[in-house]
């Protein structure tokens, strides 16, 4: 009985693995997965000429975004945004060091998940990068005009911040699920009262004015875990998705406990009722602590604040707020088509992709199609909202995007591929490889009403062979196809940093002209800012020293000290007098336990020093400048606690 | 017809006060690191630069060879032009009022050696930046002068200098030979 058994599950297994390899050769066709030989030309841009597309990547577990260039897959810039970046002082300097702090202090690192463009009636507008940072749950701006992080903020009484940042349709909110459900607020409690005492917060974030992000509501849902959103758009803008898995509220051994169930849910929020609700007063104001980092351009300075409270909505006390569409096997990516008709959920675990419609929803919510509910959520009747499934073939459907011409293209975790379905035939058209085991896909403007349908980005999560050998730990590979045609085609490998999770594209044109060059000097509002050679000063307070110093091309002013004494907390506010593009300066001191600055033109950054020993130490700069880069240079003289030297400054005597 | 010459005038009249709306005159450097150039704009009464902070850039790679800083301020030129530039301009309408042939003839020869004046004055200005180099300069090439040219281009070292009549430069120079167009144009017989 028991080898019989293991003989039908072996036949099975058999069978799915031949059904999986007839189906593959079945699209195999007469070109390889590299194209007709022409992709190097299909990639190439010659030197001086620009990309079409900007991509950004999110870094994972780096807990930085990264800027590349589509076709040619170039690396352009990381942008340090929950993580300290030396290179740039991000984290390290006295200005960006409010930016990392949270409710549990100084946090430098996160895991950074999924950029999301700002949007402007359903269309990338080039404003802002949102993020998500998953570990101690963040959001993050990143403006860009400097392709800087300026804003921060903690999402409260949450564990794990994963389904965030999407947008809806003109960056009213954008939004933040709990990944870990935690007692809410936490409190010491037993873990295995999971059922009774666990709870999930689906956050809705005030993201359209710079300065002033904040939680607007948080709605209170069951103990599951909530995985990926996407917002509706056209005739679903106002409706919120989150995917959720672990609906069996399993405390352990989750691999395992949180797949049981066939059919999990896909939330569908009514977040315009929830407004309505907010503006009625019907909510619970909940204790909270959480901070909002905001980095302002003018004073070129961040500053943190405490938040105290947070304002809740219960479900059940909220009709027609929130309902939850039954979907198969543990569903992870949840997304719109550009019209807004449908809604994608990808099982995980499952080969099929299931797609409900937003009219039938729309229908089944108005005709009570409900099968049961939930701590007052009504689940919506499976047949009554699903509009059909694509019987893929391949095996994990994680993340779906669109071409804008009627096509969706989905990855496959376990099968390792990018399959490209029509939507509304569900019939899955091409298929090709991935190397290996690709996680999320990105098609500039993907998630968006107005796809750039060009290329398409697969972000694999394991590399092996691709590229030379580095050790045992290997870049993460990313592919490029060329989807303008019936059949993708491979057209290019790239390495990238950290593990990108998602990624946005946008049209190059709708971001460059607007690059900033310089900070300009008289806008620079600074309260430590020195706007000209001639008012540099060193003063003394009490045992804080503040260098007043500027820079210019090829020297510092002052570059001789003299006066410092160990013990002493010596903050140098340096300014760049620059302004000329791309012309940044350094400032390193020798001994200082803190990274250099890399000041701007026209930006003003603070290092601090301590100097422990006498002696006279060093100072230069770390950008190669100009042809005088190694004279620009000074020294600072450091004497005894006890001594008399006077506080003195120079240049040029 | 008649009236012919006295528009001539009334258009070089008209080209000559147009110099305090357009700049006169401009240098642009271009070098590899230097794609789009660097221009500076020269006015009847300031300097300008295609960005506005032209004028610190351009100081800032001048010191490297002991230029002297260009300061506006201490320009003499830059403080009465506008009043010669006013004169001119006046004594233009006395001659379109008086519409003589000869006025018209004497306007020129004057406002053309005012001209053929102020270029050999920015001749003289350029020669001084070229040439007044610092002692201490931290490049110093044996025999490199850095003096831009009057009208034309010369590679400075890794710069491409150009120099030339800018908008206002051009339309001025357009007033100054329409003036002589009134007086050939002017009839031979006519007293009016």
């Amino acid at each position: 009985m028991k080898k019989s058994g293991k003989i039908l599950s072996f036949l099975a297994l058999a069978g799915f693995l031949f059904y999986g390899c007839q189906n593959n050769a079945g699209q195999k066709a007469t070109t390889t997965p590299i194209g007709n030989g022409d992709a190097a030309s299909q990639v190439y841009v010659p030197p001086g000429e620009h990309d079409e597309f900007y991509a950004f990547l999110s870094g994972g577990f780096s807990g930085q975004v990264t800027v590349y260039g589509l076709p040619s897959g170039r690396l352009f810039k990381i942008i340090p945004v929950f993580s300290q970046d030396a290179e740039k002082a991000w984290g390290y300097n006295e200005e960006t060091k409010p930016m990392l702090e949270t409710s549990f202090g100084f946090i430098p690192w996160d895991d950074a998940h999924h950029p999301e463009l700002s949007q402007t009636n359903g269309v990338p507008d080039g404003r802002w990068l949102f993020i998500n940072g998953n570990n101690t749950p963040r959001v993050a701006r990143i403006d860009l005009g400097t392709f800087e992080t300026t804003e921060i903020l903690e999402i409260p009484n949450s564990g794990g911040n994963h389904s965030s940042p999407f947008t809806t349709e003109n960056s009213e909110y954008i939004v933040a699920g709990t990944r870990f459900s935690v007692p809410y607020p936490q409190t010491d409690v037993a873990i295995n009262s999971y059922k009774e005492n666990f709870k999930g917060a689906l956050s809705f974030i005030k993201a359209d004015e710079p300065g002033s992000m904040d939680v607007s509501f948080q709605i209170l849902v069951p103990g599951y875990d909530y995985d990926l959103a996407h917002s509706g758009k056209g005739k679903s803008h106002g409706w919120t998705f989150f995917t959720s898995y672990n609906t069996e509220e399993s405390h352990t051994l989750k691999e395992v406990n949180a797949s049981q169930n066939d059919k999990d849910f896909i939330a569908a929020i009514n977040w315009k009722k929830a407004e309505e609700y907010i503006a009625a007063g019907n909510f619970k104001e909940m204790p909270a602590r959480y901070a909002h980092n905001y980095y302002n351009e003018e004073t070129h300075m961040a500053t943190s604040e405490m938040k105290e409270n947070v304002k809740v909505l219960i479900p059940s006390e909220c009709p027609g707020l929130i309902y939850y569409l039954p979907t198969p096997k543990s569903p992870h990516g949840v997304d719109v088509d550009p019209t807004g008709s449908y809604i994608v959920g990808a099982g995980k675990l499952s080969a099929d992709i299931t797609v409900h419609s937003f009219d039938k929803m729309i229908a089944a919510i108005e005709s009570q199609a409900f099968d049961g509910e939930i701590d007052g959520i009504p689940v919506l009747k499976f047949d009554a909202v699903v509009e059909g499934a694509v019987q893929s073939g391949g095996l994990g459907p994680l993340h779906t995007e669109f071409d804008g011409n009627g096509y969706a293209y989905t990855t496959f975790f376990i099968s390792s591929e990018v399959v490209k379905w029509k939507i509304g035939t569900w019939e899955v058209v091409d298929r090709v490889p991935c190397y290996y085991s690709v996680g999320h896909l990105m098609i500039p403007g993907g998630d968006s009403k107005k796809p750039w349908g060009k290329y398409l980005v697969a972000m694999n999560k394991i590399t092996k062979d691709r590229y030379l050998p580095t050790g045992p730990e290997l870049a993460h590979s990313a592919q490029l196809y060329d989807i303008s045609g019936d059949k993708m085609k491979l057209i290019l490998d790239f390495p990238t940093m950290g593990e990108p999770h998602y990624a946005q594209g946008i049209a190059a044109d709708v971001i460059k002209d607007r690059s900033k060059k310089i900070y300009p000097l008289e806008e620079n509002h600074h309260p430590h800012a020195t706007l000209k050679e001639d008012q540099v000063r060193v003063e003394r307070n009490g045992n804080e020293v503040h260098i007043y110093m500027t820079c210019i091309r090829s020297h510092f002013a002052p570059d001789n000290i003299e006066g410092v004494k160990v013990g002493d907390k010596v903050y140098l506010h340096v300014t760049n007098l620059e302004q000329d593009w791309d012309t940044p300066h350094g400032v390193s001191i020798m001994g200082a336990n803190t990274s250099e600055l890399l000041i701007m033109p026209g930006q003003t950054e603070t290092l601090l020093w301590e100097p422990k020993f006498e002696g006279v130490i060093p100072f230069y700069c770390t950008d190669f400048c100009s042809a005088l880069h190694q004279e620009m240079q000074g020294y600072i003289r450091v004497s005894a606690a006890d001594a008399n030297t006077e506080l003195s400054w120079s240049l040029g005597e | 017809m008649k009236q012919l010459p006295r528009l001539f005038m009334l258009l070089a009249v008209l080209l000559t006060m147009q110099l305090f709306l357009f700049p006169m005159w401009s240098i642009t450097l271009v070098a590899p690191q230097y794609p789009d150039g660097i221009t500076m704009f020269i006015w009847i009464d300031r300097i300008t630069g295609d960005t506005e902070y032209t004028l610190q850039n351009i100081n800032i790679l001048n010191h490297y060879v002991g230029m002297k800083y260009i300061e506006p301020d201490s320009i003499p030129e830059l403080q009465y032009f506008k009043y010669v530039v006013l004169a001119i301009s006046l004594l233009g309408m006395g001659a379109l009022i008086a519409n003589r042939k000869y006025l018209y003839l004497s306007w020129f020869i004057l406002v053309a050696l005012l001209g053929a004046l102020g270029i050999y004055d920015f001749y003289l200005w350029e020669y001084d930046y070229g040439h007044n180099l610092s002692e201490t300069a931290p490049i110093k090439i044996p025999g490199m002068v850095y003096q831009p040219p009057l009208i034309g281009t010369k590679m400075l070292l890794n710069f491409e200098a150009t120099s030339l009549p800018a908008t206002g430069g051009w339309l001025f120079g357009t007033g100054l030979m329409l003036s002589l167009v009134a007086f050939l144009t002017y009839p031979k017989t006519s007293r009016r």
